[in-house]
């Protein structure tokens, strides 16, 4: 059995957002990237399921030429080969997932993990978007996942609790941390990432859905003010969020 | 015929959600400012509140009704959502964005070949087209977006779009359509419930608390405050990376993102993924040692002390509100 993994590359969570000049991007000048810290439990997944049924890992990024990088650091955690599908222009998880779908349809892979959301734009769509193009069937939010022939008993976590998801391969899995504890890579294994393939083709051409329009910070919180160092200070605390905040 | 505009309620053991009503509410508002015909459908078995709903300005309720749906099975509700889409002619569907809306909407987007805007926090129709705000990178950024294809898909976030005032009750007609034999290849076959009260990603007041507390023993001082408030319990990466509350707790970017109307950090320092996901709250209180501590930066009030002493006094207090 055959394992896709789709990983993204993505701003260390401890960067500062700078906005381009065009209002529609991040400055990428002096941010560090990292693979999306979700993808990471879909790598481990992979590596896991295959140790038990076998098969070969493959990794698909979709971007330029710096997420091998991000590819680099999968394999060095133990999987087998790299996919880099090009494409220099940002492109909305539509077009993303239309690039992966189109390629993992070449790959017979009958188990596809991604993390279940990246931390970039959050839309939380990649995968079951890639699932639904594929046929596939798919399940979100994974925290558990036993695999038995054919079928996937996954719990996925929801507000106030778990599902229990029953369904059958081929399945697309998004991963949520607490589905397992994802291994460093050992110097064997980023050793021997260097040697692995890193295959590059063109992405498959498709227009954006959703266009974007502005990028924007925040509004600027203003301070607030410290209102005490004990519990004398509670008592204003408690009038202020009565009278001013009006929740109490 | 005018064009549609359709809110998928949602359920949980027969009892709509609240946020569902948020969906109405946007749907109502956006029907008058693009004249649209509004209407929601719900899927489930037996429904519990559908008298709640007519506090909403939508008459129209279709419930999509089978033993086999009172669970969730994204098979079976993407199918039913897209094919009674396609038939209204539908040119708008808005979901709430929760475990099911986000699991949904993205598999009807591709059955109606449209996109889907997620997690938006604001929706403008002022140009004439509907322009939307939804946070990135963990609201670290705000993005204005719209959507190019023929029907569109949106997502709202809980909470954010605050319910108005009730407007006058109306009658709600429900038809109710039998789901036959629904395409259950992908279903839930139990829910499990946690322990914990509210879920921190629809709770309306937070109470979270990091490192300061010293160890998982000590969140009784959390847990005891949060009850008083009515509010759900939070945490910090850092404890939750510790083992001492469970990721479902967890508040920032590599957990979840909220907008409470009150937040209360307790012995968090506010490091910048904490301050991403949560910075967005209506008021925010903290309580820390360090007075130079960073959550100071976005607290609206702050107590510069110790967790120990304020968190007790401070439950006695609120009690004695109540």
């Amino acid at each position: 059995m055959n394992i896709a993994v789709c990983v993204s590359h993505v701003p260390d969570t401890a960067t500062k957002i700078k906005i381009n000049s065009d209002e529609k991007t991040i400055d990428p000048n002096g941010v560090t990237y990292i693979i999306n810290p979700y993808d990471e439990f879909a790598v481990e997944e992979a590596l896991k399921t295959k140790e038990k049924f076998g098969g070969e890992i493959i990794i698909l990024s979709v971007g330029g030429d710096s997420n091998k990088e991000t590819i680099r650091k999968a394999l060095a955690m133990g999987a087998d080969k790299g996919i880099l599908l090009k494409d220099n222009n940002s492109k909305d998880s539509l077009s993303i997932a239309k690039a992966l779908s189109d390629e993992i349809k070449k790959l017979n892979c009958e188990i596809v993990f991604t993390g279940k959301q990246s931390v970039d734009y959050d839309n939380s769509i990649t995968g079951q978007l890639t699932a639904e193009l594929l046929g596939y069937n798919c399940v979100t939010i994974v925290v558990s996942l036993k695999i038995e022939n054919n079928k996937i008993i996954a719990e996925r976590e929801i507000e106030g609790g778990k599902e229990v998801v029953e369904t059958e391969l081929p399945v697309v899995i998004t991963c949520q941390k607490g589905l397992n504890e994802p291994r460093y890579a050992s110097l064997k294994g980023i050793m021997s990432a260097k040697k692995k393939i890193i295959e590059e083709k063109p992405a498959i051409n498709s227009e954006n859905c959703i266009e974007i329009i502005k990028m924007k910070k925040p509004p600027e919180k203003l301070p607030g003010r410290i209102i005490g160092t004990d519990i004398s200070a509670i008592p204003e605390l408690v009038r202020l969020l009565h009278e001013e905040a009006k929740i109490i | 015929m005018s064009e549609k505009i359709i809110g998928i309620l949602e359920q949980r053991e027969g009892k709509i959600k609240k946020v569902s009503f948020e969906v109405m509410n946007i749907v109502s508002r956006l029907s008058q400012e693009l004249k649209l015909e509004p209407e929601c459908i719900i899927i489930g078995n037996e429904i519990d509140n559908f008298n709640e709903l007519s506090m909403y300005g939508i008459p129209e309720i279709t419930h999509f009704k089978n033993e086999d749906l009172n669970y969730y099975s994204s098979s079976a509700y993407s199918q039913i959502v897209a094919d009674y889409a396609f038939v209204k002619g539908v040119k708008y569907l808005i979901f709430a964005n929760t475990a099911l809306g986000k699991d949904l909407a993205p598999v009807v987007s591709i059955k109606l070949n449209c996109g889907c805007l997620m997690d938006c926090t604001e929706i403008s129709t002022n140009t004439g087209e509907v322009i939307v705000t939804r946070p990135v990178f963990a609201g670290k950024a705000l993005v204005e977006a719209k959507l190019k294809s023929e029907i569109k898909i949106i997502t709202i976030r809980p909470n954010v779009f605050k319910l108005k005032s009730k407007e006058q009750s109306i009658n709600l007609n429900i038809t109710v359509k039998e789901a036959k034999s629904p395409n259950l290849k992908s279903r839930v076959v139990e829910f499990k419930k946690s322990e914990g009260k509210l879920d921190v990603a629809e709770a309306d007041i937070i109470v979270s608390g990091g490192r300061g507390l010293k160890g998982s023993e000590n969140f009784y001082l959390v847990e005891n405050l949060a009850e008083a408030l009515g509010a759900a319990v939070g945490a910090s990466r850092a404890v939750v990376d510790a083992g001492w509350r469970p990721h479902r707790e967890q508040v920032g970017q590599t957990g979840k993102t909220v907008t409470p109307s009150l937040y209360v950090a307790c012995g968090i320092s506010g490091a910048i993924q904490h301050l991403a996901g949560m910075s967005s709250s209506k008021y925010i209180v903290a309580i820390n040692k360090d007075k130079e501590a960073p959550i100071f930066s976005v607290a609206d009030y702050g107590i510069a002390g110790d967790v120990f002493e304020i968190l007790p006094a401070l439950t006695e207090e609120i009690k004695k509100y109540k």
